[in-house]
């Protein structure tokens, strides 16, 4: 398992449009480093009869009815949005692409 | 302007294509939450902390909608995985109030399908399916200022009623040979996939809202010379057009792009691998973002929601209640009900065969019932700018006219006087026949007094007729018709006409 270069955490922080300078870059690249390398061992440790998990808890089809239940209502939904409009949240101008 | 045209294009290159579909399930409810999945409401009435991504609200699966995107998958021969989970799919976009969509990624619920789609000529192809996974939709950005594009706007508001409703997308593998008939075999099944899940009734299928999503990759490769295997040469770049959102504007597209890219590929220049966005107005795209640096979203099993294992026994349960391929019940309609091709494509493409046969359910007969739904009745929708289904008439209000027109009671004229009643919302055609007196006019003296008045008052037709041109007694039958103000039986009219210059029919 190989480390985390500084420039995975540049790109990890870019893509979660996290503002780091060059020096937050160094300091975290070091303990993200370490922290993955940790976690790696956890890899080296377990045998081939431990599968992959996702969920510690071994539940399933945890599933609600389709039932319709009360929405807030528009004021109450808008009301913590920093700005509305015609009922709508407003957001500034969107400059990358529709996704 | 270059002379590319599509034609030229597929002449000189083999096309390879892959269609992701969303389809928009019409649950009652989202996917996670218990707001109302409905088309149309005031903005923001229907959110919630869930779907609106609050700070500890927690997602909870909608029964209803697993078990629509399992009978989905199976319709689309798909297996099903015994344990299926979602995944996050994280990227910054306002329309996403959580900056993440809830997917699945790497163990989607329905995987490895086929399904074949029927061209106009009756030529089948199979399209594989890569998988069928469940997801939420989106809420609806409006750009403000600027011409209404994202491009100059000065804002955007946000509306999150959509945000968190359930979609199904249907992926297919990457579609080879179908050559020239490319742009037809997409339309064809997408066309398929929209009659699936209508006859599914998990959707309503109308692509004109959005409820079923077409994004469209497409790239050349050169032609295999000759010895060569058309199948061992690489595929070329693609582009993916995004939400083409009708069957026309899925040919349209394929057609532009299939011209733009050959245009490049002959000028040596390359094709880069971008997603492109369709202009439904000049019927062609232009460049998104570029895929190769900008897609990464980061996904991961999402923790808040436990894995989907669906029982075998649940699985089978559902299988039960896939209903008939809708081209297999095309093909076994158009045979039971003796249409043309021709009747069958317009019934098809007029939205109107499950009405046509709900009316022969009813008791009509087929060609009556279509004569119906394709003549007055598709007029009358044309007119009042609405589709077949939304006009104020059923499928038993047609087969009741019909039966009134067979029993004698109205003729054909007069059924249309019914039928403009039921459209006014006057009842029933039995309703409407009885209060505006449509009845034709069966007692018979009144008509011999009708048929006396009006050979009296023609003598020279009376003549002809004894004289053995019984064609002239069709001026008589007229004369009836309007004094009875077409509410005679023309047939019995004639009849008495006949009888009284004395002359045998």
């Amino acid at each position: 398992m190989s480390s985390l270069e500084r420039s995975d955490v540049a790109r990890l922080a870019a893509l979660a449009r996290i503002d780091m300078t060059d020096e937050d870059l160094d300091r975290l690249s070091g303990q993200l480093a370490a922290i993955v390398d940790s976690v790696a061992k956890v890899a080296e440790v377990a045998g081939q009869d431990v599968p992959a998990t996702s969920h510690p808890i071994p539940m399933s089809n945890v599933h609600r009815e389709d039932v319709v239940r009360p929405s807030l209502s528009q004021e109450a939904a808008l009301s913590s949005a920093p700005e509305a409009e015609d009922g709508r949240f407003r957001v500034p101008q969107i400059l990358g692409e529709e996704a | 302007m270059s002379a590319m045209t599509y034609d030229k294009a597929m002449e000189q290159f083999d096309p390879v294509f892959g269609i992701e579909v969303h389809v928009e399930l019409n649950t009652k409810t989202k996917m996670f939450c218990g707001c109302a999945n409905e088309f149309g409401a005031e903005p923001n009435t229907q959110v919630c902390p869930v779907c609106l991504g609050l700070p500890g609200s927690m997602p909870v699966v909608n029964d209803k909608a697993v078990e629509s995107a399992i009978r989905l998958g199976l319709s689309l021969g798909c297996s099903i995985r015994e344990s299926s989970r979602f995944a996050r799919k994280n990227y910054f976009y306002p329309d996403l109030a959580k900056d993440y969509q809830i997917s699945q990624y790497d163990e989607p619920t329905c995987f490895e399908g086929s399904l074949d789609v029927v061209l106009d000529d009756g030529e089948v192809f199979t399209i594989g399916i890569e998988r069928a996974h469940m997801e939420e939709d989106a809420g609806k950005n409006t750009h403000v200022g600027g011409t209404g594009g994202i491009q100059g706007a000065s804002h955007s508001l946000v509306d999150y009623n959509r945000g968190g409703v359930p979609l199904v997308e249907i992926v297919t593998h990457p579609i080879t040979g179908a050559g020239a008939r490319t742009a037809e075999v997409a339309r064809a099944y997408v066309a398929t996939i929209r009659d699936i899940v209508k006859a599914l009734g998990i959707s309503d299928g109308r692509m004109e809202q959005g409820s079923v999503r077409a994004d469209v990759n497409l790239s050349l490769r050169p032609k295999a010379v000759a010895g060569e295997d058309q199948n061992a040469v690489p595929f070329g770049k693609r582009s993916e057009t995004k939400n083409v959102n009708s069957l026309r504007a899925i040919e349209r597209a394929i057609h532009f792009e299939a011209t733009r890219q050959a245009d490049l590929l002959l000028a040596g220049e390359p094709v880069v691998q971008e997603t492109r966005h369709w202009h439904e107005d000049t019927g062609s795209t232009t460049s998104g973002r570029s895929k190769e640096q900008a897609e990464d979203y980061r996904y991961f099993p999402e923790p808040d929601l436990l894995p989907v294992e669906p029982s075998r026994e649940w699985v089978e349960e559902l299988r039960g209640t896939i209903p008939e391929h809708p081209a297999k019940m095309r093909a076994r309609l158009k045979e039971e009900w003796a249409f043309s091709d021709t009747d069958m494509r317009d019934a098809v493409n007029a939205d109107a065969l499950d009405l046509i046969a709900a009316s022969v359910a009813a008791g009509a007969k087929p060609q009556a019932a279509r004569k119906w739904w394709m003549g007055e009745l598709a007029r009358t929708a044309n007119d009042r700018g609405v589709t077949l289904r939304d006009l104020p008439v059923t499928p038993q209000d047609v087969a009741q006219l019909q039966g009134l027109v067979d029993e004698g009671k109205i003729n054909d004229k007069l059924a249309r006087q019914a039928l403009e009643g039921v459209l006014a919302g006057e009842g029933s055609p039995a309703e409407v026949v009885e209060s505006r007196g449509l009845a034709v006019v069966s007692d018979d003296s009144a008509l011999e007094a009708a048929v006396d008045e009006a050979l009296a008052a023609q003598p020279d037709v009376l003549a002809k007729i004894q004289d053995g041109k019984v064609q002239a007694a069709g001026a008589i039958v007229g004369a009836v018709m309007k004094a009875t103000r077409g509410q005679a039986d023309a047939g019995r009219v004639r009849e008495i006409i006949l009888q009284r210059a004395g002359v045998e029919g």
